[in-house]
Formats: structure tokens, sequence, C-alpha cells
């Protein structure tokens, strides 16, 4: 591939000119290859989309449609790097003022010019409060100057520091150095939208007699809960390296569904893999088995407000007694990494330095757990007793059980389960109705301040209570830092002050697994985000 | 931990009830019951699932919570212990079988006594007294049909917390519905027969002639269609426990066990055949003691 | 009967008041809102998000509001499929729900009176027999067991049939999740039908009719059928209509885009407005047809009157 022309996610390099030249990036197929007549694509896509308007999306489902319908200023390859997508190439001296020069032969699906123009005008609509975007908040990541006053209504939409400056020249101002701003473009929030088509049809843009887009394909028909199937967009710039005609996505919540359609032949490409039937497809389908690394953390989070989980020692034993390496081999199965640390450890550039319980064997881990409890007074006449609360589905269950057995069997701590249907559970995990909560984490973006500044004490997400003036100083560090070093290094310490309070336990990382037909080729391996581009891949004759 | 108990003495009181009334009608019912061989096998059998789920977890070495990462998937063997095999975390499914009809059996027992009781009492008042109060109270039927029972559900857990009597009070709150819609019809058509008017002109109360003659004649459907009810309230059992009300893990009931044996169908089927067949098992002998007390208070007959 | 029509049309405003009223409060009162996610969003975000919904006023006024909308047809926006409004969603489900509704509820009806009326004609013979356990066994099996057998015999191993899909509602799409929702009710049309037929045979005016010597077959059609029949029309409504709103579990595995998966999608999003819509459309359904119901009953037995 490419990779000589492209810019690595990781190389979160201080501020260098970096000027890039047109390419092409689409599906890349490789000789020899004999392509299938049909070129059509069939995805499970777990639940129906809430919106494929980008301003007004917040879930995995929504991006994977948007991602084929529109394209940001940059994508990524199969590796995760990043390659040009409208903006052919950009430049920043200080990591604060970014310029992009946009490619000239872009346009709507409508025929349009795409211009430098509609993407002020997008990310402008993304912030105002009359657009109410969920994701809003992701523009005040980026620190883009006034993002925070104008959402929170003090300043008005057009004051974001964001300006065309010729029909191919965008500018971006930063309150703060951030390296990894251009990777955070590819995100969904950042996609642009035709003006003219928003203005004209509202709320109503998106269905298909009204669609305009960008990207490399373009609806043709949607019946929610059933399909959204999108057709090939002719005016896309890239469209003469598209392979694939045409691509459907069915909203299967069920993972055992989704095999048996897959099974049954109707599917190409699965959205999971139920765990239970991991190992007969390992036997059965080895071929179609395709598991990659996923930037998500499961982990078990303690009240830290509430007694005894006020106690680092309580919360330590109860982390140390978990026997990461069973739930990831037996309840799991499918290739999760046990996690000792909270960020993913294929997070881009993230170097944690591996806590001392994580070297310990589980027994060691064990009996430091229940010497920890004993201090406290805590035995088998005077025995822990709490609830962990999970949200309802197979999988937390499954754990929840095995986690609730391992501390029973080890520290003798009761534990009575609680499932809740999952709006309930949030309510009550948002407001610390409970002792100890099941929790995942999913990077927005491959850096690790997605997940790390979830712990800071100000975050609207830590519904641990987690408050440490050591972390947050950290944190801030980070993001203070000019230098990539030092941004690490305090990357590292923030980690190591966790693995110290034990606000949380971090109990795996995710992959994803999932069953592709051998016929689709271009599958990438290495996305840790999962961003995978229908315009890439390509049908192979049988 | 719920006791079997409650079970069995849901069942008496029921049994109590029919005989506190009990004139010649009842006298006459329980000889033509006993004489039913079907119906009083099935009895049999049923007292002996009850015994067997009450008491039956004590012939396992094994405890019902007890995870074993080295016997997951385990098939039925007699050697291993595991004489229904084990489920996707090793425990054992003899056990968790057993103990998941103490809530089931219960649960499907209680479901069809509330609908017998207020269903039918309900649907005959309704259907007999006509004119405004009927369609008042079909149209409070009406209302509750509507009214959507996840969030009735939702409400109760938020409320009360997760309490295994509020899985009665759900259960309950559904079951009668249907029970009352068809006692109505039953009652439409019989408040014109001649026996009925015969009654209304002697002077019978209302509240009698409901109680002593139309919900006699209407039993024969009743009983079939309680018999309908058993599985259908086990399964919303567990419906229920996804909304985080019912059993919770590690207890279990028959509902639970299908849910999650329809999920490994095809790498385990004995973590689904077993609770199955005990369910099967269990309303087959509802059906023909439900047919056999049909059969013995039908009026018709004697 | 006009007469009887116009009132029940009368009677349906009140009763569906009812239920908006306690359905609209009802979802108030339950915790979380249409738009928490794992994700919480900064009060400033959720605040811009509310008051584009009219979420931010108070509920009473709320309340008035959307009766106010409700008068003129309009069902609200959709909290959860943003892009839609209710009454989009509902013409796209309704379709589909009527259609493999009414054709499950026929196949229902059908099979389950004739089945049925066929086992207490042969009472306690081996036919009866094997007709009620296969009954049985129907209503015992959960659909999420049964659905999940189908595809895997069907359209898996057998490759007949597709696993899941609409696609407009060809015959070969409707075939599978049809007999996934129908076999309980067969079942339960069954067994109330012997039931029922048993009843009737065993009464007096039958004895008389098998006294005079009447053909056995002019018995049954002729004067058995009508009266037994009633307590399975009365079943009817309470069928049809759990028929037609869809079981979520047999949609989700076909992927059919019907009523059952849109009302319990929009539950567990707290799509307040979804919600509403389809328990005001679900409501009338019932009403529309218990009053079919009560009109049956007349024709059934020509005594009953109200």
């Amino acid at each position: 591939m490419k990779t000589a022309k492209t810019l690595a996610a990781s190389l979160v390099s201080a501020a260098i000119l970096s000027t890039f030249t047109t390419a092409t990036f689409a599906a890349d197929v490789p000789a020899g290859v004999k392509l299938a007549p049909v070129q059509e694509l069939v995805r499970g896509n777990g639940t129906e989309p809430a919106s494929l308007d980008p301003h007004k999306t917040e879930g995995v489902p929504e991006s994977n449609v948007i991602r084929e319908l529109l394209e940001g200023l940059v994508n990524q390859d199969g590796d995760g790097n990043l390659v040009p997508g409208v903006a052919e190439s950009w430049e920043t001296k200080d990591n604060k003022t970014f310029v992009f020069h946009l490619r000239k032969d872009a346009k709507w699906s409508n025929g349009d010019a795409l211009t430098a123009h509609d993407f002020e005008y997008s990310f402008k609509r993304a912030v105002d409060p009359k657009t109410a975007a969920p994701y809003s908040w992701y523009l005040e990541m980026t620190t883009m100057v006034n993002a925070a006053e104008i959402i929170d209504g003090k300043k008005p939409a057009s004051e974001l520091a964001v300006t065309a400056l010729d029909d191919y020249t965008l500018e971006i101002k930063l309150e703060q150095a951030l390296p990894y701003f251009v990777a955070m473009t590819s995100h969904t929030t950042l996609k642009p939208v035709h003006r003219a088509t928003v203005e004209k049809f509202g709320d109503k843009w998106t269905l298909p007699a009204n669609f305009v887009g960008n990207g490399a394909y373009k609806v043709s028909e949607w019946v929610v809960n059933e399909k959204i199937v999108m057709a090939r967009n002719d005016n896309y710039w890239d469209n003469d390296s598209t392979v694939i005609n045409k691509v459907t996505y069915l909203p299967i919540e069920n993972q055992v569904t989704d095999m048996n359609r897959f099974l049954a032949g109707e599917i190409d490409m699965t959205y999971e893999m139920a765990n239970e039937h991991f190992k007969r497809m390992q036997k059965e389908q080895p071929d179609s088995l395709k598991v990659t690394p996923y930037l998500c953390s499961y982990y078990y989070g303690f009240n830290n407000k509430k007694a005894p989980f006020d106690d680092v020692r309580v919360r330590k034993a109860l982390s140390y007694a978990i026997d990461r390496d069973a739930v990831a081999k037996f309840i799991v199965g499918k290739g999760e990494l046990p996690a000792y640390n909270f960020a993913h450890q294929k997070v881009a550039g993230l170097q944690v330095d591996t806590p001392d319980y994580a070297t310990w064997t589980q027994k060691e881990r064990n009996a430091k757990a229940a010497a920890l409890l004993a201090e406290l007074g805590y035995g088998k006449d005077k025995p822990l007793e709490f609830t962990l609360l999970y949200n309802t589905s197979e999988n937390h269950k499954k754990i929840a059980i095995a986690v609730a057995s391992m501390w029973k069997k080890t520290l003798g701590v009761k534990v009575n389960l609680e499932n809740q249907e999952w709006k309930t559970f949030l309510d009550n995990r948002r407001n610390g109705n409970y002792d100890v909560t099941r929790a995942g984490w999913c990077g927005d973006y491959n850096e690790a301040s997605t997940f790390l500044s979830l712990m800071q004490s100000n975050n609207g997400n830590n519904d641990q209570f987690y408050n440490s003036p050591a972390y947050d100083g950290f944190m801030n560090g980070a993001m203070a830092a000019v230098d990539d070093a030092v941004r690490s290094d305090n990357y590292r310490q923030a980690e190591a002050q966790l693995a110290q309070d034990m606000p949380l336990a971090p109990i795996y990382h995710y992959v994803n697994a999932r069953l592709v037909k051998p016929t689709v080729g271009g599958y990438p391996m290495n996305n840790a985000e999962d961003k995978i581009y229908t315009k890439d891949l390509y049908i192979i004759a049988k | 931990m719920l006791d079997n108990k409650q079970n069995s003495e849901a069942l008496s009181e029921f049994a109590d009830k029919l005989e506190i009334e009990g004139r010649s009608l009842w006298q006459d019912a329980r000889m033509r019951f006993m004489r039913n061989r079907a119906a009083m096998v099935s009895l049999g059998i049923l007292v002996f699932i009850t015994l067997l789920v009450a008491f039956g977890s004590h012939l396992s070495e094994f405890a019902f919570d007890d995870t074993d990462w080295g016997a997951m998937h385990h098939a039925p063997s007699i050697e291993s212990g595991h004489y229904f095999g084990t489920d996707s975390l090793g425990r054992d499914m003899f056990v968790r079988t057993l103990l998941g009809g103490q809530i089931s059996l219960l649960v499907g027992v209680m479901g069809a006594f509330v609908a017998v009781l207020i269903g039918t009492l309900y649907g005959a008042t309704s259907g007999f007294l006509g004119g405004t109060v009927d369609r008042v109270m079909m149209r409070l039927l009406e209302i509750l049909y509507g009214i959507p029972f996840m969030f009735f559900v939702i409400l109760l857990v938020t409320f009360f917390g997760r309490n295994i009597f509020l899985v009665f009070v759900a259960i309950g709150a559904v079951s009668w519905l249907d029970m009352a819609r068809i006692v109505r019809g039953q009652t439409l058509s019989l408040k014109n027969k001649e026996f009925i008017e015969a009654a209304e002109v002697c002077g019978v109360s209302k509240w009698k002639i409901i109680t002593r003659h139309i919900v006699p004649n209407v039993l024969g459907i009743v009983a079939v269609y309680a018999t309908l009810l058993v599985p259908q309230m086990i399964l919303t059992e567990s419906f229920l426990s996804f909304l985080g009300l019912g059993v919770q893990e590690p207890m279990t009931s028959w509902g639970a066990l299908l849910q999650d044996g329809s999920q490994t169908m095809e790498i385990a089927i004995w973590q689904l055949l077993y609770p199955a067949a005990f369910m099967v098992v269990t309303l087959f002998s509802f059906n023909y003691v439900g047919d056999g007390l049909r059969d013995a208070l039908d009026p018709k007959d004697r | 009967m006009i007469k009887f029509i116009l009132k029940r049309m009368l009677e349906a405003i009140p009763t569906l008041l009812v239920l908006i009223t306690i359905t609209f409060f009802m979802m108030r009162f339950a915790p979380g809102s249409p738009f928490s996610g794992e994700r919480s969003l900064p009060p400033e975000v959720l605040a811009n998000i509310e008051a584009k919904y009219g979420l931010d006023k108070p509920v009473l006024e709320q309340y008035f509001s959307y009766l106010g909308s409700l008068a003129q047809g309009d069902l609200g926006p959709s909290f959860k499929y943003k892009d839609y409004t209710v009454n989009e969603l509902v013409a796209q489900a309704l379709p589909v729900s009527a259609k493999i509704g009414s054709i499950a509820f026929i196949f229902t009806v059908l099979m389950g009176v004739s089945v049925g009326t066929l086992a207490a004609l042969k009472q306690n013979t081996w036919m009866d027999f094997s007709i009620m356990s296969t009954a049985m066994a129907g209503v015992v099996m959960p659909s999420f067991v049964l659905a999940p057998t189908l595809v895997y015999i069907f359209a898996i191993k057998l490759q007949w049939l597709p696993a899941g899909g609409w696609n407009g509602g060809q015959l070969q799409y409707i075939i599978l999740p049809m007999l996934g929702m129908s076999l309980l009710y067969v079942a339960s049309f069954a067994r109330i039908m012997r039931g029922s037929m048993i009843e009737v045979l065993s009464s007096n005016f039958i004895r008389t009719a098998k006294a005079k010597g009447l053909p056995y077959r002019h018995i049954i059609l002729r004067h058995a059928l009508r009266p037994a029949l009633l307590p399975v029309v009365s079943y009817m409504g309470p069928a049809f209509v759990g028929i037609i709103t869809g079981s979520v579990v047999i949609e989700t595995i076909f992927g059919l885009p019907g009523f059952g998966k849109l009302f319990v999608n929009g539950a567990l999003n707290r799509d307040y407005s979804l919600v509403l819509g389809l328990t005001i459309l679900i409501g009338s359904f019932t009403i529309i047809f218990n009053a079919i119901v009560d009109i049956l009953y007349a024709f059934i037995d020509p005594k009953i009157r109200y």
C-alpha cells in the first residue's frame, strides 16, 4: 500500500510542515485476483441508525453508514493510518492553526462542487445549539476556538474559528496545541453536509429521495428496522477506484441471528460474533473468522464516594481477586486481552508501565486481596456484602456471575447481582445509586486522552466519582504539553495513579470478531477503530 | 430464595376453596375426577415434579452457583455427576433445572389462579349485568390492555426495587385480561338460557346467579384456557428478568434456562432440552388435570 | 347495527384519552431520558436537545400540546429515529404488520378451528391425542426457540427459504416468520375449540338432534359449530391484536420492519412520542376488534343483546 505517502496516526508528531500529493487510496486489488461479476456487499450493522445526519448521531452503527455516504477531510487506511480524504494535504506550524488544502475534483453527489465553504458551514452547524447535536462536545474536545461558548449559547455559531480562506483552503484555529487534531477530523461529527439540501429539506434531507452526499456511495433505499441500501456515487472523486457497486446494511440486533443469516449466505460481513459460538465457528468457518483489536475497555467501576468503596484497600482487594485471564479466556474467549490498565493497550503511541499487580500470579493477588480485606476486619464472620450492577445482556451477565463467584470463592464476599434495563441502569449509575457497576468505554479517536480524560474529576462521564488532584494534574499536564515525550510521560503517570488508587478495575481490552466471507477482499486486519470503508473492499470470484 | 411450600400452599388453598362450598356438586366432581385415569396419573406426575423441584437438588453433589472453568458446556454424563450436563459457566444443569422449577411452577400456577379468580368473576359480572356496567367494565379492560406493559414493569422496579413479590404483581396484572373477555362472551350467551331466566324469576340474587349458575357453566372453557396460560406466564417471567424484575442470577427459572439454552442450541442442545422436557411434562400434566377438572365440573354431565 | 357502531365510536374517544393520559405520565415517571446514553451529554448540550424537542417545558404543558397536535393527526417527531416523524414510522411499519399479521391470523383461525374440531369429534382416540400433543408442544415452545429452529432447518440446512428479511413482503420471506408467529395461537385456538366442541356435543339439544336421527355431519355443521365457536370468537380479539402488533422476537430474528420491534425499541430508548403513537394505534385496534367480536356474537347467538 501507499504507506510511504501516509501519515501514521500513531506518529502524533510534533508539528512539522507536511504536504501530500494526490493518490488513489481506494480498493487496492492485488494483481492476479479475479473479481466476481456481481460486486455487492451485505453487512450486519447491529442496530437501526438513529439518523444519517452526522450532526445528530452518536453511535457506531450510524458512523458505519455515514462513513460510506460522507467523506471528511481525512480517511483511515486498513492499518488505521491517516490518508487524505477531501483534503489533499494539510499543514501546521504550531499544532494550533491548521490549514487544509482541499482537492479540486471533489464533488457532491448532485454534481455541485465541494468547497471549503461546505466544511465551514458544516462545522458551524455541528456546534450550533439550534442543531442540538449530541456530539457537539466533540468540537469542544478539539478546543476549536469559541466552540465551548457557542454550545453554551454565549456566542453565535458564526464565531467558530473555522474559515474558508478560499474555495479550496480551510483554516481551523485551536485554543490548545493538539498534535492529533488531524486524526480527530476523521470523526463522524466533522463530516460535511450539503447546505442547500439541508436548508431545503430540514430533518428530512437524509431520506433517499433528498439525499446529497460526497462519499463513495449514496442512499438509495431505507426501510427503518429492515435495511439501508446504498448505490455507487458516480460523482465521487475517486469513483474509478471503487469496485463494489452496491452495499446494504442490515440492523440485526441479535448476534446469533446475525450469524445464522451469514450461514444462510445472506450476509457477507456480520457485525459482531456471539462468544458462545466463537469456538464452533473456529472449527466450522475458520476462513471466515476475522479478529481485530478494537479500542474499547471493559471494566468494573467502584462507587468511590460510597463506603466501603471509599477505602482504596477494598477497591484493590476486589480488583486483585478478579482472575482476568479466566474471564478473557473462558468467558469472552475471542482473543480479548486481560487488562490491568484502563486505556486500551493498542492505543496509538501509548506507553504505560505494567502495574505491579499485573506481574503477580493470581494466587499472589488473591492472597494480597484477602490480606487487605482482613486488615479492615472483613472475614468469615463479617463478610463484605454489596451489589454488582450491570445492564441486561448475555455477556455482561456471564462476566458478572463469574466475577461474583471469584469474589465469593477467594474473599468470602457476598455479592448480589442486579441487572437493569439500559436506561434505568444509566440513570442509576450516573446518580451513584450503586456499589460496583459494569462499564465499558470506547475511544472516539486513536489517542490516549479519549480514555484517560474520562477519570478526570470534572468529566461528566466520571460515574465512579473518582477525584484525584494528582491524576487531574497529570492529565492537565498532558493537555498542555507541547512535546510528545512530556505528554506521553504524563499519560504514563496518570495510568500509574489509576493502578495505585484503583477507582475502577480494568478487566479486558476488546477485540472485534466477526464473520467475513472469504470472497470479500481488502478486509482491514489492523484498524483498531474498526473503520471499514466499503470503497476499499472488493468481491473475489469464487 | 423461594420455598416451594408457597407453591403447594397455593395449590392446597385452591383445593380448599373448592371444598368450602362443597355441597354434593363438589363431592360429585371429586368422585368423577378420581375416576379419570389420565387426570389422576397427571396429578401424580405433578406431585412428583413438585417434590423433585423442592428437594431434588440434594441428589447432586453440586451447588447451583458453582462455576467451573474446567467443565464448561459439559455434555450429560453419569460418571461426572453432571446428569444433565453443565451450562456455559460450568454450572450443573441438573441442580439448576430443578431449582428453576420452583419459581416457574409458582408463577405458572399463580398466574392461572389469578386469571381464574379475577378473570372469571370480572367477565361473568360484566356479561351478566350487561348494559352500562358491561360497557364501562369492557372499556376499562381495553385500557388495561393498551397500557405498555414494559413501562408498568419498569416503574414497578423503580419505585419498589427488586422484589420477588413484584413478579407476582406483574404476572397477575396481565394474566386475567383475556380470560375476562372469554368468560364474558360465554356469559352473554348463557344469560338467555332458560335456567338462568328461571332463577331470576325466582328472585335469586344477582351475585348468587353469577357464582352458582354462570360460573359453574363456564368452568369448562376456563379450565382449558387456564392450562394455556401456565406456559405463557412462565415465559413472561423470563421477560421480566430482562427488565430487571424477576429472579436474579445465580438463581434461575425455566424461562431463563430456555432463553439461555436457545442461544446455544447448536453447541449444547442439552442446555435447552432438559428444562424444556421438564416444562413439557409439567404442562401436559396440567393439561390433563385441567381436562379432568373440566369433565368433573361440567354441570351438564350430571 | 349502525347505532351500535356509532355508540362504540363515541365510547372509544374517552377510552383512548384515558389510555393516552396514563401512558403519557407513566413514561415520564420512568427513569432515563430519550437522550441519555453511554456518554452522558454536557448539560448545555442536553439543554439544547431538550429545547429542540420541547422537553424543557413543564410536563403538563407538554401533555396538552401533545393532545393538541394529536387532534390534528400529528403524532410528533420520533426522539430515537431523528430523521422520521412517528406518522412516517407507523406508515412504514403498518403494511408489514398488517400483511404478515392478517395472513398469520387467517391461517391461525382456520387451522385452529378445524384441527380443534377434528380432535373433539375423535375425542380420546389416537388422533385426538396426537393433535393435542402437537398443540401442547406448540403452546410450550417459546418463539425464541421455535424461530431459530425453523431458520436452522429451512434456511441453513435445507436452504429452501431465506433466513430473514422482508423485501416488500414476497411470499418466501413470509412463510417462516408466519409459522413462527402463528404456532402458539394455532395451538391455543385448537385447544379452546376442542374443549368448547366437546361441551356442546354433550349438551341436550345435540342429544335431541342425535335422537331424532339427523345425519352426523348435519348435526355438526348446522347445530354444533356455531355455539362451539363462541369462546373462539372471544379469543379472536386478543389473538388478533397479539398477532398484528407483532412479536418482537419473531421480528428481531427474521429482520422484519414491523410494529413489535418499533415498539420495544421505542420503549427501551424512551422515545415518548413513538411509544404513545403506537399505544394509540394498538389501543384502537383493540377497541375496533372487540367491537367486531361483539357483532360476531350476535351472529353466533341471535339472542345476545347488549
